[in-house]
């Protein structure tokens, strides 16, 4: 027997005539957060979205998916914690055998909430390093941060659950990845992903603000790969590094309405989190029809399955299954048409794009950029720029 | 690689989950935001790591269930894999 004969991941044949079930499930059961992060990636108009599926709603969610073949959902948000039927929705996913993952801030994660979820069953939390105040600067010394992370730090391992840690990284904190493993390492983690920004919803918005610019991605790689070496038997650490750095695009979602099922807090689904910016037919809603509908039949799912929706030069590209042409978002964000290559391909006419964003990171100087305010997520600036139409 | 002894215990690791997949008929390994699709052999294999059975109990048990004889440098093969990729404890 050998390791080939073992199929990793989440895979799917792309060339299946029907599409394999929506193995991923993910629920953004709220956008409403106590946290007010730059790179958000809620929607930027997520402000015009309120309404949130009522517990029975999200049930009957889990079911339909479940019995579709989802195995594995995330509950996520903006900030999970505060729907307060949470332990009653992971005691369902896990009563009908998803694994149960939790992506929380650790805001509102008390002992005895803590307690309520280990009882339901939920198998997994990923604690995410978001500061909890708008002094960005402050990121690491800010005690308050640290002092939650180390509470809830302490309630994860007091339940068993491995601990997973995510920071998402920018300009602004990439130069202290080595502080952010070593508090890591303090926190007692068994992994790290240092996830660098992409840059959709809030992110392009703020995007002169975060992106890093090379020498700093390659410090910070080198930094990781020394605690890699020294650390490795006790944390493993994810880099991440920016597609914009890169010459070709990510596989995203490991293709459109390929094993990934997004429901928003209003029940719409999406085949990824922000596909929602995307122009042309609304989503289904999974109040109106049926996740079966939705997965296999819906317009919005079958619109980029695949690859015959493509157009030069991924058409004729003998690269085309590796990535499938990249991410659609990405390619409406850039060039203005989701059907085009993702821009961070080398062989797209709007690599440009990519090249002027990053050209403008190596000549920026440290923050911080006084004409140009950092805009942070909060419901205000949500409906200033959902009003203001020159932003996607 | 993993040197594994006969006589050690493995156990499926904390926070992975071996399940069986009705909608697709195939048995899993779930893990943080992850899964692996087990062929049959593996399945076979790791539904027996139950932080009980020796690894040589385990090879005895499968070649009683299959009839067969020798299984031992494969299993021993798959469970070094097992280790590595963290899936399995080893007492
Ligand atoms: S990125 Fe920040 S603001 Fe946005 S949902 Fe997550 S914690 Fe809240
Ligand atoms: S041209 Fe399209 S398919 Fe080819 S590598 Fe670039 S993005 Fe991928």
């Amino acid at each position: 027997m050998s390791s080939t004969m073992l199929e990793h991941g989440l895979k799917h044949d792309p060339s299946a005539t029907r599409p394999g079930p929506p193995l991923w499930l993910l629920a953004e059961l709220t956008y409403r957060c106590p946290l007010h992060c730059a790179f958000c990636f809620n929607p930027v108009d997520f402000a015009t979205h309120e309404a949130e599926l009522d517990t029975q709603g999200w049930i009957e969610t889990l079911r339909q998916a479940r019995a579709l073949g989802s195995v594995q959902c995330g509950f996520s948000g903006g900030e999970p914690m505060l729907r307060d039927d949470l332990e009653i929705l992971v005691a369902e996913a896990h009563s009908l055998g998803y694994y149960t993952n939790l992506l929380t801030t650790g805001v509102g994660l008390t002992e005895k909430r803590a307690e309520a979820l280990k009882e339901a069953g939920l198998d997994h939390i990923q604690l995410s390093f978001q500061d909890s105040t708008r002094e960005m600067n402050d990121f690491l010394s800010n005690t308050r941060t640290f002092d939650l992370k180390n509470k809830v730090a302490a309630l994860i391992k007091k339940h068993d659950w491995p601990m997973v840690l995510n920071c998402v990284i920018h300009r602004m904190n990439i130069d202290h990845v080595d502080k952010i493993i070593e508090m890591a390492l303090e926190l007692g983690a068994e992994t790290l992903e240092l996830a660098n920004t992409q840059y959709y919803s809030w992110a392009v918005v703020n995007r002169d603000h975060l992106l890093p610019s090379r020498a700093q991605l390659e410090k910070a790689e080198r930094v990781t790969n020394e605690y890699r070496e020294r650390y490795g038997d006790r944390l493993q650490i994810v880099f991440v590094i920016p597609d914009y750095y890169e010459n070709r695009p990510k596989k995203c979602m490991n293709g459109w309405g390929n094993v990934f099922l997004t429901i928003t807090p209003d029940g719409t689904a999406l085949p990824c989190h922000t596909a929602r910016m995307l122009p042309g037919a609304d989503f289904p809603n999974v109040a109106e029809h049926s996740i079966e509908h939705i997965w296999y039949d819906s317009e919005g799912f079958n619109r980029y399955r695949g690859k015959g929706w493509m157009k030069e030069p991924c058409r004729s590209c003998p690269e085309s299954d590796d990535d499938l042409g990249g991410c659609r978002c990405q390619a409406f964000l850039l060039a203005g048409d989701p059907a085009v290559a993702d821009p961070v391909c080398d062989k797209s006419p709007d690599r440009g794009v990519v090249d002027q964003a990053i050209e403008k990171a190596q000549l920026t100087p440290a923050l911080p950029l006084k004409d140009q305010p950092l805009i942070f997520r909060d419901p205000v600036e949500s409906r200033r720029l959902s009003a203001d139409k020159t932003v996607p | 690689m993993t040197q594994i002894a006969p006589n050690q215990i493995p156990g499926i690791a904390n926070g992975y989950r071996l399940q069986f997949e009705k909608a697709q008929d195939i048995w899993v390994l779930l893990y943080p935001e992850g899964m692996v699709k087990l062929n049959p052999t593996a399945s076979q294999i790791l539904q027996r790591c139950d932080n009980k059975a020796s690894v040589q109990e385990i090879v005895a048990q499968l070649e009683e269930a299959f009839e067969t004889s020798g299984l031992s440098e494969d299993v021993l093969g798959f469970l070094a894999i097992a280790h590595e990729q963290h899936w399995i404890t080893l007492r």
